[in-house]
């Protein structure tokens, strides 16, 4: 079957995908700007079509733990959220990583701290990518930059999720989430019949019985199992580093962004070559792992690096720790829901230009 | 007239000594041993197994299941 | 030596007429001595057994005292966080819908944190089955005051008695489940005698039953003791519980299905 095009929504092309990407559930919660996902699902009935499950349930803390009830029968399952309503589904998220299992989170990220506001924002990058909930445990974190990428990265989502026994959030963004474009979908897949040794589907005679825990009393076991952990994620890191490059080969001033900042960043990019100043961009796909290694290399040719995000300055950390003091690294971008602007940005660069 | 005889088993190291079958029991079959079991529990046991009817209310409350019941006529 | 051989005549596999199923594993249970858990433990156990469901059945465990069920009944287990027994359990349902799944709740977990998530899927109807352990006290962190606590019952953090004034009433989780039009079955019993043991079996497997018919949630309550947090011997508290929780929390049950109470009153007619 071929790919179809549509102009849809991030959030409908989110929803879209997990139907087509044979998703076993969904399980969610109304709260702007993602509302559409489920709204979407539940216009497209899709459990008299694939059988796939779709509930709203009494909370954000209900819907995460549906999916740990879920995951842990081995299905793939999801849910989405906004920033409170992700700082909501923290305790389910902490459990399902220490009782590694796989799902997809998805956020549409808006502005904070507190209720903040509707609008988008980048301010959940350290909460997505330092973990969030308690315990030290990583999730899998893409950064989608278009409404295609939101679709693309539900399947690749749960392949990863299942392929780690991890969970996995997609860091969207309240512009992405909105915004409409053009989008090739995937044909439908079946949904998955095979079910994992590990999970709770009822016990036979034939093995043990199957117990998905995150408890351990025995300090020694927990600590093996923290340890176990620990290779997983260097695992992760080691081979499932994404990012894409623009404009980095010539490049003596590199951008640092994803998501929207990225898009944001490209135009800067253009901008700043149109007034004679090289500059490149790299853009994380997979903010955890990140790809400090790649960014670590791009600096020796580099006379700045300007970290340019919807927030306080968050990414811009880890972007110090792979530069490790190379080269100055600064940090620049709007907040309170309000997108960065290309020029804005050029101009930030040149303030530090001329002040280097 | 057939005569019910009962008789039980109890797990002596798992048995905690809460008395629970102790005071359910109809016919004064169980007490608890002067001596206690690896756990330092009083353990219950049949101390008068004659009297037993295997009526099974012990082995009923027992919270941790340690008791097995036979029963026969005679 | 007359009498020990008429206990070897009787102690024979073809008398035997009661044994702990072989859906209770042999781990010794974590419970303190005359704790209520363990025999409910064992009836669920019996039952599962008796209705040939160990294959199809998924429980799902809470955090409170009985965290560590998993280890007591051979089945597959889902460990939830405090309160979330009724979500998870909600998911595994409507995933995998033949499959018998239940949670297994104390009072903190299901009728404190746990509020939201239980009314919930009571309102919503989930065909699961929950098992609330009532023992009007938080056990597992040291006997602080719960939801249930008595007026005037002490625990660590009710110290000179619960005031009501202060503290808030008893929470009576049951009666207000038994409300909603989701549930199907819904029962309060006990398991401190030989009687109620009996009873609450029936009850349960009741309930296991009509788990298969796919009409509700079924709910049933058990008014259980803490002997270690009640500071008391657990023949004197089962008799504390007697005289003081089943007032409060009296037993039998609180909603029939509405099939068995039409053929009730149409009996009586068709006698006319």
């Amino acid at each position: 079957m071929e790919k179809e095009l549509r102009l849809m929504k991030g959030n409908e092309a989110v929803a879209e995908a997990a139907i087509r990407a044979g998703a076993d559930g969904y399980f969610g919660y109304p709260i702007t700007p993602q509302s559409e996902i489920l709204e979407y699902l539940m216009q497209a009935n899709p459990y008299t079509t694939t059988g796939m499950v779709v509930l709203q349930a009494e909370s954000e803390v209900a819907a995460i733990n549906m999916v740990y009830g879920g995951a842990a029968c081995g299905k793939k399952v999801m849910t989405s959220s906004s920033s409170p309503g992700i700082s909501l589904k923290q305790e389910g998220i902490t459990y399902i990583a220490g009782a590694e299992l796989p799902c997809l989170i998805v956020n549409v990220v808006r502005g904070g701290p507190g209720l903040g506001t509707i609008q988008p924002a980048q301010s959940d990058y350290f909460q997505a990518v330092k973990g969030g909930g308690h315990g030290d445990y990583h999730l899998i974190v893409l950064a989608p930059a278009s409404v295609q990428e939101m679709a693309d990265f539900v399947d690749l989502s749960f392949e990863l999720a299942f392929k780690y026994r991890n969970p996995v959030m997609m860091l969207s963004d309240g512009a992405i989430g909105q915004m409409m474009e053009k989008v090739w979908l995937s044909p439908q897949k079946e949904r998955s019949k095979t079910v994992p040794e590990w999970a709770t589907t009822g016990k036979p005679t034939t093995r043990e019985r199957n117990i998905i825990t995150s408890l351990d009393l025995d300090p020694n076991a927990q600590e093996s199992f923290n340890k176990k952990l620990i290779d997983k994620y260097n695992e992760i890191r080691e081979k499932e580093v994404r990012f894409e490059e623009f404009q980095c080969e010539d490049a003596e001033y590199l951008f640092v962004a994803y998501g929207t900042s990225a898009r944001v960043c490209q135009k800067a990019v253009q901008l700043c070559r149109a007034a004679g100043i090289k500059a490149g961009l790299i853009r994380p796909i997979t903010l955890f792992p990140f790809p400090s290694k790649r960014i670590n290399e791009l600096a020796d040719k580099m006379k700045l690096i300007l970290s340019v995000e919807m927030s306080a300055g968050q990414m811009v950390e880890d972007v110090m720790l792979s530069v490790n003091g190379k080269v100055p690294v600064y940090h620049f971008g709007r907040m309170g829901g309000i997108v960065t602007a290309p020029d804005e940005v050029v101009e930030f660069l040149k303030s530090k230009i001329i002040g280097g | 007239m057939a005569k019910i005889r009962g008789s039980i088993v109890v797990d002596i190291d798992k048995c905690k000594g809460c008395e629970v079958c102790r005071v359910s029991c109809p016919t004064g079959t169980i007490a608890m041993a002067k001596e206690v079991n690896h756990k330092g529990y009083f353990y219950a046991y049949p101390a008068n197994p004659d009297l037993c009817i295997g009526c099974a209310n012990c082995a009923m409350v027992c919270p941790d299941g340690v008791i097995t019941v036979y029963k026969t006529k005679i | 030596m007359a009498e020990a051989t008429g206990i070897k005549e009787i102690i024979k596999p073809e008398n035997l007429v009661y044994k702990k199923t072989k859906i209770m594993t042999d781990n010794v249970l974590s419970y303190c001595p005359g704790c209520g858990h363990g025999t409910t433990h064992r009836i669920l156990a019996e039952i599962i057994d008796e209705e040939g469901l160990q294959s199809q059945t998924i429980g799902i465990c809470p955090v409170g005292c009985s965290v560590l069920l998993y280890n007591f009944l051979d089945i597959d287990w889902q460990e939830a966080a405090h309160g979330r027994a009724p979500a998870l359990a909600t998911a595994v349902k409507r995933l995998l819908p033949d499959r018998f799944v239940f949670t297994y709740q104390g009072d903190g977990d299901l009728a404190a944190i746990g509020t939201a998530e239980t009314i919930h899927a009571c309102n919503r109807g989930e065909n699961i089955l929950i098992i609330f352990i009532n023992n009007g006290i938080y056990g597992m962190t040291g006997g602080q005051m719960a939801p249930t606590t008595l007026p005037g019952m002490k625990s660590s953090t009710s110290p000179y008695g619960r005031d009501v004034k202060l503290m808030g009433n008893p929470l009576k989780m049951t009666d207000i489940v038994a409300t909603l039009p989701g549930t199907y079955y819904v029962t309060r019993q006990s398991v401190h005698t030989p009687a109620n043991v009996r009873k609450t079996k029936k009850a349960m497997k009741k309930a296991v039953q009509y788990q298969k018919l796919n009409k509700g949630t079924c709910f049933v309550e058990i008014v259980s003791n803490c002997p270690s947090n009640w500071k008391m011997t657990p023949v004197e508290s089962n008799k504390w519980m007697e005289e003081n929780m089943l007032p409060y929390y009296p037993l039998g049950d609180l909603k029939v299905p509405a099939e068995e109470t039409t053929q009730k009153t149409i009996n009586p007619e068709k006698n006319d």
